[in-house]
């Protein structure tokens, strides 16, 4: 058997356990049990990640508005997917808001409750995730000129712009001002979020091995050699902007699902600087990185060390030390350790099927063994 | 006039406490090429030492140990998140210092418990109230200006008169040539931060006077804003920054005036942006020139 062959049915095996234990997950358990609920945000991140890897890891622009294109996403599912009886007690002080329609019910008027419903939230997902492109278009047009430090600059004001708009009170009757938005619907099973978010990370798997992903690392390594090369460089930020926040704000829209409730007040760029961390935890430039990345630092602070917030941890009871945010202290120790010492990350630039490949020192053992 | 008038003076005011800040971006950045994420987060720990401090101890010892406490917090910085990377990518040094910044603010926050401390003894004598031109401030509002031109103007002496600043001028000039020609490179950077940090920790007490608390995010816009000032003056220029910062104080208090205040955030934002697409270099920044 080629090793090319062993690397797609490894591959494969991987993902259809992986589907298959949440799945069983999904089965066994409540919806609101602590797995269900890891698994669920864990998925988001991993979409964010991997949407903020395709631009700071694959293509080199250094960009720090994920937060804002999340917000985007965020808002345009929750505004569309809010049904109609209920907008009257969510915009309270706005008259019961301008929009006087949700989605969802439109589409479940012929299509049937079930599937129209859930085809009418999956549109207000990818609503939300054009609208972030459009941003982005409009967006990358002073900035991608800019680089580096600039660029990260730039993209964090205008994050910290688009937050300022969104809790102003003209727009209220759309956006509730800086009020809450709930009510709307959501996936109750982990599932739904898994094959969305991976269908996704898929789509941006096969761009990154496309000619597109070629380009884009090229402009990485070299931007004057890529350009030496006959890669249009401004084009070709400018799809990564683009492509990067569409899918940022899908998982902006997808948070919003698992939040339950949104203000605009949690997109700020704490949020972006977690999923960097993230990114670079994983190992910048591989997308495994980033998902198993989002995985153990989700599975770590929501379930494995909430005894560190509560008192008891390891069977050790010291309320004094373990109170409320020594979690997040104990986190951000390791997050810049690994930052400092294994810049790496988990995986470096290796991707899942990479694993299967033998390490470099047996191989020159071997060579020299010839 | 009589109505603006109080926000023209809280303008120049916060222009002044920016400028405190905004120095040490614009110094750090000079050197290392560096946005030292975490110095927004330095000057929320030193208004979150002085609370501590002055509950528990008189004025006159309080005051020095925040300045003390500041600086040696900027120096452990230096040397423990920066220092290890000086030879890695450039991107690689940024993600290490929000890393940084994400650390001190969980710390702040396990420490704090996530309250927000009130200040419960402002600084005395400059926390007074007083009528200026028929506008009704705290003395903190008057005297803040006129400490930062004075400590600039320490500063630009220190820069351009010492040995240590024309070790700095050379460092920011050409980093590996400055080190051929004999300067302690290390010692050169971990005085920048010395001197960043100490401002920021001025910057920080005249700050907090005029604020009922701290809170472990109250770091993040001013330090925000304060970048944004370096740089629209120019990164890497003292008068720049200075300048930049009472011009971006000035226009927020204004645009607050104006009863926009949900967007007094977004303008300093948006004039960066501005400027940076019309002139990268700020006011009074150099010219640099990329070779391939």
């Amino acid at each position: 058997m080629t090793m090319t062959k062993k690397k797609t049915i490894f591959t494969a095996a991987v993902l259809a356990v992986l589907l298959a234990v949440c799945i069983v997950v999904d089965m066994l358990l409540p919806s609101y049990h602590i797995a269900v609920v890891v698994i669920k945000k864990a998925t988001v991140y991993s979409l964010v990640a991997v949407s903020m890897n395709l631009l700071n890891g694959f293509t080199g622009l250094f960009s720090l508005g994920q937060a804002g294109f999340m917000l985007l996403g965020a808002y345009a599912y929750a505004v569309l997917t809010i049904p109609v009886d209920k907008r009257a007690g969510v915009y309270q002080y706005f008259n019961g808001g301008a929009l006087k329609f949700s989605v969802p019910e439109i589409f479940a008027g012929f299509l049937g409750d079930r599937v129209g419903t859930t085809v009418g939230m999956l549109l207000a997902l990818l609503v939300g995730g054009i609208l972030a492109a459009l941003m982005a278009y409009l967006i990358g047009l002073p900035v991608l000129r800019l680089k580096s430090d600039y660029l990260a600059i730039a993209t964090l004001g205008f994050a910290e712009i688009l937050r300022a708009f969104f809790q102003w009170n003209a727009l209220g009757p759309i956006t509730n001002g800086s009020n809450l938005l709930k009510s709307y619907p959501a996936f109750s099973h982990a599932t739904p979020y898994v094959v969305l978010a991976g269908l996704m990370i898929a789509v941006i798997l096969l761009l990154i091995n496309s000619t597109y992903g070629r380009a884009f690392k090229a402009i990485r390594d070299d931007e004057v050699a890529a350009e030496a090369m006959g890669i249009n460089l401004a084009h070709h930020k400018r799809m990564a902007f683009i492509i990067s926040s569409f899918f940022a704000g899908i998982g902006g829209g997808m948070l919003a699902m698992y939040m339950g409730a949104i203000a605009a007040a949690p997109f700020k760029s704490a949020l972006t600087y977690e999923i960097l961390l993230i990114v670079v935890i994983g190992g910048i430039g591989s997308i495994t990185g980033s998902i198993l990345a989002s995985f153990l630092y989700i599975f770590f602070s929501e379930w494995l060390l909430r005894g560190l917030d509560a008192g008891k941890f390891l069977g050790i009871n010291a309320p004094a030390i373990f109170k409320n945010g020594f979690r997040m202290v104990v986190l951000s120790v390791i997050i810049m350790v690994i930052v400092l010492f294994f810049r790496k990350g988990i995986m470096g630039d290796k991707e899942l099927p990479d694993l299967l490949d033998r390490r470099p020192k047996q191989r020159k053992k071997e060579a020299a063994g010839k | 006039m009589q109505q603006i008038l109080p926000y023209i003076i809280n303008g120049i005011s916060v222009g002044g406490q920016y400028a405190l800040i905004a120095i040490g971006y614009t110094l750090v950045y000079g050197i290392l090429r560096l946005i030292n994420f975490a110095h927004g987060d330095v000057f929320m720990v030193a208004g979150l030492v002085m609370v501590y401090a002055t509950t528990a101890m008189p004025f006159y010892v309080a005051l020095p140990l925040v300045l003390i406490a500041t600086v040696i917090l900027g120096f452990t910085i230096e040397r423990l998140a920066y220092k290890p990377l000086r030879t890695a990518p450039r991107m690689s040094v940024m993600i290490s210092a929000i890393g940084v910044s994400y650390l001190i603010q969980n710390l702040a926050f396990y420490i704090t418990g996530g309250v927000p401390q009130p200040v419960t003894r402002p600084i005395p004598w400059i926390s007074e109230n007083v009528t200026i031109l028929g506008a009704s401030t705290k003395r903190v509002t008057l005297i803040t200006p006129i400490l930062t031109i004075l400590l600039v103007i320490a500063l630009v002496y220190l820069i351009n008169h010492t040995k240590i600043g024309m070790a700095m001028r050379a460092a920011a000039k050409d980093f590996e040539t400055a080190q051929l020609m004999g300067i302690k490179i290390n010692a050169v950077i971990s005085m920048t931060f010395v001197i960043g940090s100490f401002l920021a920790a001025v910057g920080s007490m005249l700050y907090f006077t005029n604020y009922p608390s701290v809170a472990i995010t109250s770091g993040g816009m001013p330090g925000l804003k304060a970048f944004v000032a370096a740089v629209f003056g120019g990164i890497g220029s003292i008068p720049g920054a200075v300048v930049g910062a009472f011009i971006i104080g000035l226009c927020e208090e204004i645009i607050k005036g104006l009863g926009y205040t949900t967007f007094s955030d977004a303008f300093t934002f948006a004039l960066l942006i501005v400027v940076l697409c019309v002139k990268p270099t700020g006011l009074f920044g150099e010219k640099v020139t990329d070779k391939v």
